[in-house]
């Protein structure tokens, strides 16, 4: 595997460099082809005594192409080619209905309602955090460490308590995984959003208490616009951490549908090629979602005549 | 005529009441008003024991070093801050009551829009706030728009403005609510020398064409002399009024007024007020 977007024609060069397309998309498809490259050789590298094995086992003469070809074929190899995840992953997204429990657009669906819902949870409950915190002095102290040493305990100790407790008192499927998902992606907001309510200047402040404006209308009139940029900035973060929130939610529920059961079937069956496309299933997912709140922040940006 | 009250500084006693105008109702009385802040490194004395009365119709300067207490002054006017001792009356009640019933409107040192506002949204915030209809706040943005010499600006962004288009849109938007009183802390001193001249200018005729009452924060002389009625003038630490000079040219003034000898004079009053203020500290 050479680079080849870095042996592009030289003669000529000139105006195909400055090709607008060629321009945008280079340095991204570098990149992207550098990493394939990368993760061929990786994967020959780590399948390899894997492969050998297998032909000393059997006891047929091999030669070196053998070994390669091997490396990057095999059933369950330490780590798949790119091409083996790319093909299952266009089977398990193509070669079954959407609704099939085989299909990956069946579990990708799955786990994205329990993301959205999350992350809607997730969202008012961190907005709500931080404008009690911001407007009371007892309730920053009280409920901020609180608030600090909830993302210190690990989700994967906690979530099989949330999911044992929430079932106790009848709560199961979408809820329970949503409750988790929320739970880790409430922080970055609150945090974010405590900086942004009190990112108003002071003057602007000042001129509101000159109007003797009430003190919802300094929320809505100057806090909350002025917590835009904070609130975009921290839902980014906070919509990729309920992605994985759900995911992990998936792993002690028992594993029926959605990504995280991809994952756990594919760990407990050794089928590394499943693991890896469940894996590029939440990468597209996660990407797409953050795409989704850029643009709404570029939306929203335009209206409030951010400058350009 | 309003009168200095406090005869405590000599230099007071000199500043003679304007003859033949009939008794005014008072804008601003303060009496005995100081103001103590504490710090990290022990107390700091803003405001010492302060009298000062505004009439209605009066434009104000107050001048004096950083930290003589200017500033400090027009905010516990504004009831931004509240006073460690004395009395102050604002249109006749206390300043929190003047800033509840909205009698004045405040300029800062910066025109502190809200970028995420257009021009006339900025312009109609006070009144939104203050529940006029729509029709009232689209008909006043207009007006005071227009009063600006802004008119067509009304769909832009503040960025999209010079430092002294969005400085003339606070001002109008101060204006917008109609209150008797303005608070002006050195609206112009981040401009350059030019649009400062033509914004005092128009700031004169607006003062004209309205007939509040102005105070007026500034760090320059020929400022403070050109546009007002009375200057005071100010010392630091202890933050006091050390002079309060009249200034009666008529209204109307231009900006030549500025070459002649009886301005040069007031000037070299407020300079001479402006150096035994300093010299208290040495």
């Amino acid at each position: 595997m050479t680079n080849s977007a870095l042996a592009l024609p030289i003669s000529g060069a000139g105006a195909l460099r400055r090709h607008p397309l060629v321009e945008r998309s280079a340095p991204v498809v570098t990149i992207v082809l550098a990493l394939i490259a990368i993760w061929y050789v990786a994967s020959v590298l780590m399948n390899l005594s894997l492969v050998r094995d297998g032909f000393e086992r059997e006891e047929t003469p091999y030669t070196v192409s053998d070994l390669i070809v091997g490396t990057m074929s095999a059933e369950r190899p330490l780590l798949p080619a790119p091409h083996q995840v790319i093909v299952a992953f266009t089977d398990s997204v193509f070669g079954y209905a959407p609704s099939a429990p085989r299909s990956l657009v069946y579990h990708s669906a799955v786990t994205l309602s329990a993301t959205l819902l999350g992350f809607a949870l997730g969202a008012l409950l961190g907005i709500a955090l931080a404008l009690l915190i911001v407007h009371s002095r007892v309730l920053e102290k009280s409920l901020l460490p609180w608030i600090i040493c909830s993302q210190m305990v690990p989700i994967l100790a906690l979530a099989p308590i949330f999911i044992v407790v929430l079932g106790a008192i009848g709560l199961q499927g979408l809820l329970p995984k949503s409750i988790i998902s929320a739970y880790l992606c409430f922080f970055p907001i609150t945090i974010g959003m405590v900086k942004g309510f009190t990112a108003p200047d002071p003057m602007q402040l000042d001129l509101m208490r000159t109007w003797s404006a009430t003190p919802r209308q300094v929320l809505f009139k100057l806090r909350w616009p002025s917590a835009m940029p904070y609130l975009f900035a921290s839902l980014k973060v906070a919509i990729s951490i309920s992605l994985i929130g759900a995911i992990v939610a998936e792993l002690p529920t028992g594993a029926e549908a959605g990504i995280g059961a991809r994952l756990l079937a594919g760990s407990y069956y050794g089928q590394t090629i499943q693991i890896w496309s469940a894996l590029l299933a939440s990468a597209i997912l996660a990407s797409g979602l953050i795409g989704l709140v850029g643009l709404t922040e570029r939306m929203v940006g335009r209206r409030m005549g951010t400058r350009p | 005529m309003s009168n200095a009250a406090d005869a405590k500084h000599p230099a007071e006693a000199e500043s003679a009441p304007r003859s033949g105008s009939t008794p005014q109702r008072l804008a601003v009385d303060v009496r005995n008003v100081s103001l103590t802040f504490e710090t990290g490194d022990g107390k700091v004395e803003a405001l010492s024991n302060v009298s000062l009365q505004v009439a209605e119709g009066e434009f104000v300067s107050f001048i004096g070093p950083s930290g003589c207490g200017k500033t400090t002054m027009l905010r516990v006017v504004a009831d931004l801050q509240q006073p460690t001792s004395g009395t102050l009356l604002v249109n006749g009640v206390s300043a929190e009551q003047a800033r509840l019933e909205r009698r004045y409107g405040y300029v800062f040192q910066a025109p502190a829009l809200f970028p995420w506002r257009t021009i006339e949204k900025n312009l109609k915030l006070p009144l939104e706030i203050m529940g006029f209809s729509d029709s009232e706040q689209r008909q006043r943005a207009q007006r005071y728009l227009a009063l600006v010499n802004l008119t067509g600006f009304e769909r832009k962004f503040p960025w999209q403005l010079s430092g002294g288009m969005q400085q003339r849109v606070s001002i109008a938007r101060a204006l917008s609510f109609d209150p008797a009183l303005l608070l002006m802390d050195e609206p112009f001193g981040a401009l350059d020398e030019i649009v400062r001249d033509h914004l005092n200018e128009q700031l004169l005729q607006l003062w004209d064409k309205t007939g509040k009452t102005v105070l007026f924060v500034t760090h320059s002389i020929p400022e403070a002399v050109f546009l007002s009625t009375k200057i005071v003038v100010m010392s630091p630490r202890p933050g006091r009024i050390i002079d309060i000079i009249d200034c009666d040219f008529p209204r109307g003034r231009s900006l030549e007024i500025r070459e002649t000898p009886e301005f040069l004079k007031i000037a070299q009053r407020v300079r001479t007020g402006l150096r035994a203020g300093h010299s208290y500290d040495e």
